[in-house]
């Protein structure tokens, strides 16, 4: 024991001499020293040397990449933590930044959570590492997700370009051709639900995630930040063609009132009462692990446009991997979440079924070809690379989107159980986080 | 404890005053310790902890500093917080009288000794207290579904349409359902162990007088249980107050009809773990804390001045 922690002690004061200034262990903050490059040599160094890398992470793939690279660097031991699902491990890993005790060398963070934790300043800037460089390897949306000012804060590990799941059995037997714009697709909802008025074409009561994803696709960009100012605003025309088209859909009654991942929702997949859904490619495992029943009937379309022939698309969930400030072994840390997210680690990644965010992988033909049995054979990942391909790098969360989204119910939910119309619902959303914004010391702007 | 010293000990009473004074000092420090640690540690010490809490404001901003007396300002004017504390006074006003009033029906009931098989119907009264709330709400909530639930089954088999227990306007009524299912059997409880004191001879004389079944629970049986009643009473305010359970688990089901203020206990739950506002968190519990006090002991001092 005294000589595992003396081990460390060295360790950990050879790893401040290696990364001082980078900010792990205090240096100063002007420019110069703080912007020092860790090369891969150090790296390297660093990964000979050995020591512990703690990981929170929920991504079931990570597992095999951990053994992988344990082999590879035997000297260095990575634990992987699962401190819970987003929400849940955001919960924890918060309170071991506030304790300033037991935070993680590396955490998963969901894109629309990181601002949060740049802004702070709880996770590392990653571009004296080199992290700057990686750019081009990544699809924009997730790359742009990352970045916070001049920083970058984490290497994206997966995304969630978004397409169209659809039951073609439920299309084939009604005789209701595939939506490709929004207004067809609100056209296909009412032919469905006349023929049958048990299926909708789709569930929903009011889900931030899926909300912001359709405002991304439409062109709204409601979130301004620059720093600690911020502004909100959903008046722009994309928003307007959100809510216009979504309004039919509610009023109509033509989306099914179940809660998204309940147990009537999964059954309403299986069953073809919940005809289709618009969610991001990390769907298929889903699907197959949870919708078992209905393997066959379900197929991949590209996401219906706001405007015909658009082509656009836009994010749904995807996470990153960040260091935390407080952690240690920064250089360790790093080396690890490079070769998950951005080296070798990827393609194992991919085998085990996750949807990555580096364009050569997506574009790779082996990718490309993957035939799913679940979706009749489909090359699905076509559809998905192509969506990828196509999502707007301009768009911006909130640096308290964590709160923003749970509140989402609570004022936009109204639409959905009220006559509250949903324009209305959005503008009490935007009061609300503006409000909050403002009570957490940031100069908000509507 | 002077009688249980040994007389040697009393021989020496006069020689060593100040020793044997702290000795026994001690000693009943010995026994009141553990009691005195316990509760300032869970107690005293979480108490004045969120105390000092509320006395500071931190910010993703700005980081923390020490704001006086602001939060319970700012709690004061908060219409979330008077929202969700009219929401938990409705359903007291509601919920209580009905569910203390079916407890003590069947408290009565079991008390007559008319019924059969009482101790089957006692035990299956009881049962649904031994349910956690958390496993009570979740099976409840099945129940409430209406697509695959309960509810959604009986419409289908009947063909009819209920409205959906689930729904903004239902919904509180749903949770008091859940509530009162799983208390009635504690209160009934609570009600039926104060009946048996009641001495058989108070009846006899009853009967002599002439008196029948509902004179006897009017005259003899509900004022000996009046101290039964009002610590009943003050335990379901204080319960209806702290309600958090039951809605924390049916919002994963209907989320657009229980807000994450509902309550105020999951107003200050939600404050914190969603919105990081931890100072001002503790603010509302402790403002909720007072007004549970200030309410119950207001119930106590009628509840027992009409029995003196």
């Amino acid at each position: 024991m005294p000589k595992r922690s003396r081990r460390l002690l060295r360790g950990t004061g050879l790893l401040c001499a290696l990364v001082l200034g980078a900010s792990a262990c205090g240096g100063s903050d002007d420019d110069n020293s703080s912007r020092k490059p860790v090369g891969s040599g150090d790296l390297q160094a660093a990964l000979k040397k050995g020591g512990t890398v703690t990981v929170w992470a929920w991504e079931p793939t990570l597992k095999q990449v951990e053994a992988d690279f344990e082999k590879k660097y035997p000297k260095v031991d990575v634990k992987l933590v699962n401190a819970g699902t987003n929400n849940d491990q955001y919960k924890a890993l918060q309170n071991a930044i506030s304790a300033k005790k037991g935070v993680p060398d590396v955490a998963q963070i969901e894109y629309y959570a990181l601002g949060q934790y740049a802004l702070t300043e709880s996770v590392t800037d990653l571009t004296p590492f080199g992290a700057d460089k990686l750019g081009d390897s990544y699809s924009p949306g997730p790359w742009n997700s990352v970045k916070s000012g001049d920083g970058i804060y984490g290497l994206p590990m997966d995304s969630g370009p978004m397409a169209l799941f659809y039951n073609k059995k439920v299309f084939d037997k009604y005789e209701i051709a595939v939506p490709t714009t929004w207004d067809e697709y609100v056209e296909a909802g009412r032919k469905l639900h006349e023929a049958n008025p048990k299926a909708y074409i789709t569930s929903d009561v009011g889900d931030a995630g899926l909300t912001t994803s359709l405002l991304w696709q439409a062109g709204s960009r409601p979130y301004e930040v620059d720093g600690t100012k911020v502004g909100i605003d959903f008046t722009d025309t994309g928003a307007r063609k959100y809510t216009h088209t979504w309004q039919k859909l509610i009023d109509e009654k033509l989306v099914a009132p179940v809660v998204g991942w309940s147990d009537d929702w999964y059954k309403g997949l299986g069953d073809g009462t919940i005809a289709t859904l618009p969610i991001g490619a990390w769907m298929p495992a889903n699907f197959a692990s949870g919708v078992k029943g209905a393997a066959g009937d379900w197929r991949v379309a590209p996401l219906p446009q706001w405007t015909k022939g658009a082509g656009a698309s836009a994010e749904n969930g995807g996470s990153s991997l960040a260091l935390p400030a407080l952690g240690k072994n920064k250089e360790l840390a790093y080396a690890f979440i490079e070769y998950a997210n951005s080296g070798d680690g990827v393609r194992t990644r991919i085998k085990g079924g996750a949807f990555p965010a580096t364009t050569k992988d997506l574009k790779s033909k082996a990718f490309q070809d993957t035939e799913f049995p679940y979706f009749g054979g489909q090359k699905a990942n076509k559809i998905f690379a192509e969506s990828a391909a196509n999502v707007p790098a301009d768009w911006k969360y909130l640096p308290y989107q964590v709160y923003a989204n749970s509140i989402f119910n609570d004022t936009v939910g109204k639409a959905y159980v009220s006559r509250t119309p949903l324009a209305k619902g959005i503008e009490s959303w935007q009061e609300a986080s503006v409000e909050y914004g403002t009570e957490q010391g940031f100069t908000v702007e509507k | 404890m002077t009688t249980l010293q040994p007389p040697v000990a009393a021989g020496r009473r006069p020689s060593r005053p100040p020793s044997r004074r702290s000795r026994r000092s001690w000693a009943g420090w010995g026994f009141i310790g553990p009691f005195v640690t316990v509760f300032a540690l869970v107690f005293l010490a979480p108490l004045a902890y969120s105390i000092y809490l509320s006395l500071f404001r931190e910010q993703l901003i700005g980081g923390t500093t020490f704001v006086g007396l602001d939060n319970y300002q700012q709690a004061l004017r908060d219409e979330q917080f008077w929202a969700a504390l009219a929401r938990v006074s409705l359903f007291l006003a509601v919920q209580v009288p009905i569910m203390l009033g079916i407890a003590l029906l069947v408290a009565l009931a079991l008390d007559s000794g008319r019924l059969y098989g009482k101790d089957f119907f006692r035990i299956s009264v009881f049962l649904p207290y031994a349910v956690p709330a958390v496993v009570a709400s979740l099976m409840w909530g099945f129940m409430y579904g209406s697509r695959f639930g309960l509810v959604g089954d009986i419409n289908a088999a009947l063909g009819v349409s209920l409205p959906d227990p689930l729904s903004p306007g239902l919904v509180l009524a749903s949770i008091g359902n859940i509530v009162t299912w799983e208390f009635v059997g504690y209160n009934m409880l609570i009600f039926y162990s104060a009946l048996r004191v009641i001495p058989h001879s108070l009846y006899e004389a009853a009967q002599i007088d002439g008196a029948g079944q509902w004179r006897v629970i009017a005259a003899i049986k509900l004022p000996a249980i009046r101290g039964a009643l009002v610590i009943a009473t003050i335990f379901s305010i204080i319960g209806s107050f702290q309600l958090f359970n039951e809605p924390a688990i049916l919002q994963k089901l209907a989320p657009n009809a229980i807000t994450t203020d509902y309550t105020p206990n999951y107003y200050t739950y939600s404050l914190s773990f969603s919105g990081q506002q931890h100072n001002y968190s503790a603010t509302v519990a402790i403002v909720m804390g007072l007004i549970t006090m200030v309410v119950a002991y207001a119930v106590q001092l009628r509840g027992m001045r009409k029995g003196a």
